[in-house]
């Protein structure tokens, strides 16, 4: 019996998508052009129906600080909470966690020789709670487990992007080789290009995004030629997130893929917002 | 600019003295990296304190004392004073960290960046919605692959 990785679930993780669906503006005008294409996702996971969610994401200052900041940290907790980050979101509810199935993980990554940070204890920002918000609106509880792993996107020098690709890539294998039935959902959250400080705030690249889109199923390894500051002149500041995209394409392993759907909309807030769905061929 | 010819331009040349030579220069940008986290790290710890409403109400009732309580620098409490977004950038703030005193301030995200980029917040909205002229009617909007496309085709002859 091995786990299986059932495809990926790409999404922009902007706040203000918390806000609009506080106040049910899924359907406002401005907002309408990035929630049409939550149906599609919804569906796709009803039907290869996950039990378990391997996310790469980045942490806003809600777990991790200056004091400490870890390149790359995954969670080996029982349960995740959410908490409130300072600026007015909802607090989201909690996560449940799969401790095996990380430390199962957490020992083929250092094998493989990526010295990362193991957190018994995590808390988990919006970075998470709003992927999953759009995924399955209606849950009391999450319906998947959670293993969740943090790359720092906040304090030069970032990991390059090929070392994020890589580290998706041994994450991947552990799953494959996870002896469980679990039916495994990889996800990378946050982007795409958006800039939120300095004279050039404001900024959007929506041909650097174009070339994301456009490569991230057949050809990643195309987005792993750029230096993460590179890419963060190509996508902004922010747009440094696509660093949790690359990770999680990473983990889809090298098999084909197919697109199931795929959505792209300027702006929402100050980003480009993007989401897209990829599963086994 | 392409992604591709723009991996092949050129990257700041500077003395080794100086860490910052080694950082990309990008117009209108500052990298957050070691000099400025080192430079910023009392304002950034002050703004990480938000992450508690006590904390927000503490810095509300007396902003003086509250910014004592973190040591901030000379630099950096003055330009929490004068509410300048650019200065805090300067000393050392990181945005992930400052957007949580922007919250207490009653700031967004497009009124930061309206401060930031000298425009009015309708003018910063409008730049942000006229970046949609950049994207070409196949890279905008909704795509459906074959899985998506013919569960709606089933669902509309159901």
């Amino acid at each position: 019996m091995m786990a299986q990785i059932v495809g990926g679930y790409f999404t922009s993780h902007v706040p203000a998508i918390g806000g609009a669906i506080q106040r049910g503006d899924q359907q406002a005008e401005y907002w309408s052009p990035f929630f049409d294409g939550f149906p599609s996702v919804r569906q796709w996971l009803g039907d290869v129906s996950p039990d378990v969610a391997v996310v790469f994401y980045n942490d806003h200052g809600l777990n991790f600080f200056l004091d400490a900041m870890p390149t790359f940290a995954v969670g080996a907790a029982a349960r995740y909470d959410n908490a409130d980050e300072g600026w007015g979101l909802p607090v989201y509810k909690s996560f449940e966690g799969h401790p095996n199935l990380s430390w199962h993980v957490i020992e083929t990554l250092v094998e493989a020789e990526f010295d990362i940070t193991t957190c018994q204890k995590m808390m988990v920002d919006h970075a998470l709670s709003i992927p999953f918000e759009l995924a399955w609106p209606d849950a009391e509880a999450w319906p998947v487990k959670l293993v969740p792993i943090a790359i720092n996107t906040v304090q030069f020098p970032l990991p390059s992007p090929r070392r994020c690709f890589a580290l998706g890539q041994a994450v991947g294998r552990a799953l494959r080789s996870w002896k469980g039935d679990e039916r495994i959902v990889v996800m990378g959250t946050g982007g795409l290009s958006h800039q939120l400080e300095g004279a050039r705030a404001g900024f959007m690249n929506p041909e650097y995004d174009r070339f994301c889109l456009d490569h991230l199923a057949d050809d990643p390894a195309a987005l792993t030629r750029h230096s993460a500051e590179e890419v963060a002149e190509l996508a902004g500041t922010q747009g440094v997130e696509i660093l949790n995209w690359i990770a999680a394409r990473g983990a889809l392993g090298d098999a084909p893929l197919a697109m199931v759907m795929r959505n792209y909309h300027v702006p929402i807030s100050n980003t480009a917002a993007a989401t897209v769905v990829l599963e086994p061929a | 600019m392409s992604p591709s010819s723009s991996a092949q331009s050129d990257c700041t040349a500077g003395s080794s003295a100086d860490p910052r030579s080694l950082r990309r220069a990008i117009p209108g940008t500052a990298l957050f990296d070691g000099d400025l986290a080192m430079r910023g790290f009392e304002l950034n710890a002050m703004c990480y304190s938000f992450n508690d409403a006590a904390n927000r109400a503490a810095f509300v009732s007396d902003e003086e004392a509250y910014c004592r309580k973190y040591g901030l620098t000379e630099e950096q409490r003055a330009a929490v004073a004068a509410r300048d977004v650019l200065a805090m950038l300067d000393a050392g703030g990181n945005v992930y960290y400052l957007a949580k005193l922007a919250g207490i301030l009653g700031l967004n995200v497009q009124d930061l960046g309206a401060l930031q980029t000298g425009r009015s917040v309708a003018d910063f909205k409008a730049m942000l919605v006229a970046a949609r002229a950049g994207v070409d009617a196949d890279l905008g909007g909704l795509h459906l692959g074959q899985r998506a496309s013919g569960t709606a085709q089933h669902r509309e002859n159901a």
